[in-house]
C-alpha cells in the first residue's frame, strides 16, 4: 500500500526531506519504522530502537501498534517542545 | 459570529483584543484567566546565550490536537471559552510566543483550564523549538518536568522521556 511520510524538525534534517511517498508493506507504525531503519543509515540512526521518536498517524498522536491503512499519513519527530 | 479557537501564526498578538473578543460582551463572564509565553535570552542556565529561535510545528495535525485540547477542557472545567495563540517561524528573546487565554463564571475554572491548556500544549503540540547560540544552532530539548506537570491532570503523556 501506498502511504505518505512526513518528517520534522531534528529528524527532517537527518532524513534530509520532509516528506516521502511509499510503497509499503508493513502493517503497523512500529513495523514501518522497522522498515526505515533497514532501508538506509539516516534513518537507522535517527529512528533507531531507544531513541526518543514520536509517531503520528493521520495527525493524531500514536503507538507502535497503531495500524496502516493505504492512503495514510505518518510523521516521525522528536518529542515536542513548543509553548 | 463566532472566532476561530485556534490560531497559528507568524505576526504577534495583542494580550487585550484577543482577551476582549473572547469574552464577547458576554455578562455570564466573571473570570478571565490567561497566560503569555515569552521568549528568553538563555535556555535553564544564567548565560544569556540565546540570540534568536526557530519555531517548526506540523500544519494540519497543530490545530486539530490543540482544538481536541481544548474540547478536553470544556469536559473537565466549567468554561465558557478558551483560545490558544501559538507563534511559529523565527522570534527574537522578549517576543511574545503563546497565548492561552479563558472565561468562566469563577475564577477558579479558569485558572486551572489556562494551566491545563499549557501544560498539554508542552507536551502533546507538534511544536519544535532550535535555538541560535554563538556556538551554533541546536534543537532544544524536552523536558521531562513537562511530562510531570502533565500527569497531575491525570494524563501520562510521555514526550520527553
Amino acid at each position: 500500500m501506498k502511504i505518505t511520510v512526513r518528517y520534522f524538525a531534528s529528524i527532517r534534517e537527518a532524513m534530509g526531506t520532509g516528506s516521502e511517498v511509499l510503497d509499503t508493506s508493513a502493517l503497523t507504525l512500529g513495523q514501518l519504522r522497522d522498515e526505515l531503519i533497514a532501508r538506509d543509515g539516516a534513518a537507522a540512526q535517527v529512528l533507531a530502537r531507544g531513541r526518543a521518536v514520536r509517531m503520528a498517524l493521520n495527525q493524531v498522536m500514536g503507538d507502535e501498534a497503531a495500524a496502516l491503512a493505504d492512503g495514510a499519513e505518518v510523521a516521525f519527530f522528536p518529542p515536542v517542545t513548543g509553548g | 459570529m463566532s472566532h476561530p479557537r485556534v490560531s497559528i501564526q507568524t505576526h504577534d498578538f495583542d494580550l487585550s483584543a484577543e482577551v476582549a473578543r473572547l469574552r464577547a460582551a458576554d455578562k455570564r463572564v466573571g473570570a478571565v484567566c490567561s497566560f503569555v509565553g515569552t521568549v528568553r535570552d538563555r535556555n535553564g542556565g544564567a548565560d544569556p546565550s540565546v540570540q534568536s529561535m526557530e519555531l517548526e510545528h506540523y500544519p494540519g495535525m497543530t490545530e486539530k490536537s490543540i482544538e481536541a485540547m481544548i474540547d478536553e477542557a470544556h469536559k473537565r472545567f466549567d468554561i465558557f471559552g478558551a483560545r490558544v495563540v501559538h507563534r511559529v517561524g523565527l522570534l527574537q528573546p522578549l517576543d511574545q510566543i503563546v497565548l492561552v487565554a479563558v472565561t468562566s463564571a469563577h475564577r477558579g475554572e479558569s485558572f486551572q483550564a489556562c494551566e491545563f491548556l499549557m501544560d498539554y500544549l508542552k507536551t502533546q503540540a507538534p511544536f519544535w523549538k532550535k535555538e541560535q547560540t554563538p556556538q551554533g544552532a541546536h534543537w532544544v530539548d524536552a523536558r521531562v518536568s513537562d511530562d510531570a506537570a502533565l500527569l497531575r491532570w491525570g494524563i501520562s503523556g510521555s514526550n520527553a522521556s
